[in-house]
């Protein structure tokens, strides 16, 4: 998504007020907007927490700032920073992580970030987008710059076969349809499960939903959801992210607000930042169960044990 | 600068005063830090900070110093002070994100300021202004990574702008700049940047407008030779007073020791 990422930038480039920081990132995506930026196109060097507070001040003054990294190194490094000098002053800062979840795969678990939307909105004032595909970075970054909180676009890379059929962007939306239980996905995991389930007969596949939000509020949640949870036999999201501070515990006090409860649920989830051995996003998806086949049988068995239930 | 604004001994003695006052009515510590920083922010804030000028007190428990030196120049009153530290208080143990206007940033962690410092000043250029951006830094806090973070990025940008003033009083939270890091000469660490650096003595103010005056073509470090619990007999150079507060007798022994000096 980083070319998406250059060119929704690009097209923003000529407002002189913006200004750009990379923390010594970007080889072979960026240069463009370097080009295009001149001197408003820094590279703030290998020194993060100082990238921040001179983002935060930079946006004290009214500068639309945006701050690029690895995303691991984004949010972890200078959560101090980002914390005490961005969100505690309700500064507008945009913040895009490369390669968030477990995207820099057999680099090694420095490189993963499984925790950072959640590490991040334990802060006041700030909203997490996750694109699903490709299309959505323009929108992302559209709503990004357009919010007056700090955001945070954790950047992955679009899962779905070529030719797939991008439905237009919203927080929610839902993928496909059938009647094999209800799936959630965060980012382009869901791209990923739409492609691999695509070719179930509708009895076994999943109503498939993609969220490009983190932080949904009640109203954000289509009553076409709502349904398919009370109706089906489960429910189950899948992210890569830890537990703790994830889009599913979120999504699910707002249920229960709600008064909405599913009649199973389950969540897939990264289950550790390291395992015994190293390996891709793909390799480190499975040891997580969160690969299509496992996911899969989370559906599967929901009715299976429906049916133990009756 | 104008004579007319310039500050008397009269007036740093009545500073030091309300700083003793306000922080025994509160009975709250870090007086020490204080006042070793107190009579560089009188003189920048009441000599040398214009308007359109930024001041980030990046050694944010130096709080009470900057609280009194806005009371001295009015922008907070007797009734502000009095609820320094407490319950439902504009004036919290370190400089706060909102409700005073002088105060950019809060701060309180340290290794945070010169960061800020360095971004407002990067926005003054870009905006085609030249307002200066001072910062104070403890010596301390030149322990922090991102302290020197800041440095190279504002030495490398050339925010010229900025000048840094370092209150150097060779005391920190458990031990002296030396015993902890090797720093009790911090201007020899700083030497290899492309910066201009005088060492002052922090409590002679003739000594701090000379050095506040100069305007280089290089970023201006002024590493402020003070001491911790400055003009108080008792506290000098002493530790302790980075935490204690003041009983009734230190208290009226302390506005003694300033009236005296």
């Amino acid at each position: 998504m980083r070319k998406q990422l250059c060119d929704a930038l690009l097209s923003r480039s000529s407002n002189e007020n913006m200004i750009f920081l990379t923390g010594d990132l970007g080889f072979m995506a960026l240069e463009p907007l370097q080009q295009s930026m001149g001197n408003r196109f820094i590279n703030a060097g290998l020194a993060e927490q100082n990238m921040i507070s001179v983002a935060a001040a930079l946006a004290a003054q009214g500068f639309e700032v945006w701050v690029y990294s690895i995303a691991s190194f984004l949010f972890a490094r200078p959560f101090e920073q980002i914390r005490n000098d961005v969100a505690f002053h309700h500064l507008p800062v945009n913040f895009i992580g490369n390669g968030g979840g477990y995207g820099y795969g057999v680099m090694g678990p420095t490189h993963h970030a499984i925790g950072d939307y959640g590490a991040l909105l334990t802060l006041p004032n700030f909203e997490v987008f996750v694109p699903v595909f490709d299309e959505d970075v323009n929108v992302a970054v559209s709503r990004a710059a357009a919010s007056k909180n700090a955001t945070y676009v954790r950047l992955g890379r679009t899962e779905t076969v070529p030719g797939y059929p991008v439905p237009p962007y919203d927080r929610l939306r839902q993928l496909t349809r059938g009647d094999g239980g209800t799936l959630i996905a965060v980012g382009p995991l869901a791209g990923l499960y739409a492609s691999a389930f695509a070719g179930l007969p509708i009895t076994e596949r999943p109503n498939i939903w993609a969220a490009a939000e983190i932080c949904l509020t009640p109203d954000a949640i289509p009553k076409t959801l709502l349904e398919q949870i009370l109706q089906g036999p489960g429910l189950c999201i899948a992210e890569e992210h830890v537990r703790h501070g994830s889009f599913a515990s979120d999504f699910m006090l707002r249920l229960s607000s709600l008064g909405v409860y599913p009649k199973l649920f389950h969540h897939s989830c990264a289950l550790a930042h390291h395992y015994d051995r190293y390996g891709s996003q793909t390799y480190l998806r499975k040891k997580s169960q969160l690969d299509p086949e496992a996911v899969l049988a989370v559906l599967n068995s929901f009715k299976e044990k429906a049916v133990q239930l009756r | 600068m104008t004579d007319s604004k310039k500050l008397s001994s009269e007036d740093l003695k009545r500073h030091r005063k309300r700083l003793l006052r306000m922080h025994f009515d509160s009975g709250v510590g870090h007086i020490g830090g204080n006042l070793s920083a107190l009579d560089a922010m009188l003189v920048v804030f009441h000599e040398f900070l214009a308007p359109t000028d930024t001041f980030v007190l990046s050694k944010g428990h130096a709080a009470g110093a900057l609280y009194v030196t806005l009371w001295g120049l009015g922008r907070l009153g007797d009734d502000d002070l009095k609820q320094f530290h407490g319950e439902d208080t504009l004036l919290p143990g370190h400089p706060p994100t909102i409700g005073i206007p002088d105060i950019r940033f809060a701060t309180g962690s340290l290794g945070h300021g010169l960061s800020l410092a360095a971004g407002t000043a990067l926005g003054l250029r870009f905006r085609g202004e030249n307002s200066r951006v001072f910062c104070l830094t403890s010596d301390g806090e030149w322990q922090e990574g991102s302290t020197w973070e800041a440095l190279i990025f504002a030495t490398h940008h050339a925010l010229t702008n900025v000048t840094i003033l370092i209150d150097h009083n060779e005391l920190q939270g458990f031990g002296t700049t030396s015993e902890v890091a090797s720093m009790s000469r911090l201007w020899t660490h700083l030497e290899s940047f492309d910066v201009d650096i005088l060492v002052v003595d922090g409590h002679d103010p003739d000594a701090l407008r000379d050095a506040l005056s100069a305007t280089p073509d290089r970023l201006r470090i002024i590493v402020m030779k003070t001491v911790k619990g400055h003009g108080v007999s008792f506290m000098e150079n002493r530790m302790e007073w980075h935490y204690l507060p003041l009983n009734e007798v230190q208290y009226q022994t302390a506005i003694r020791d300033i009236s005296s000096l």
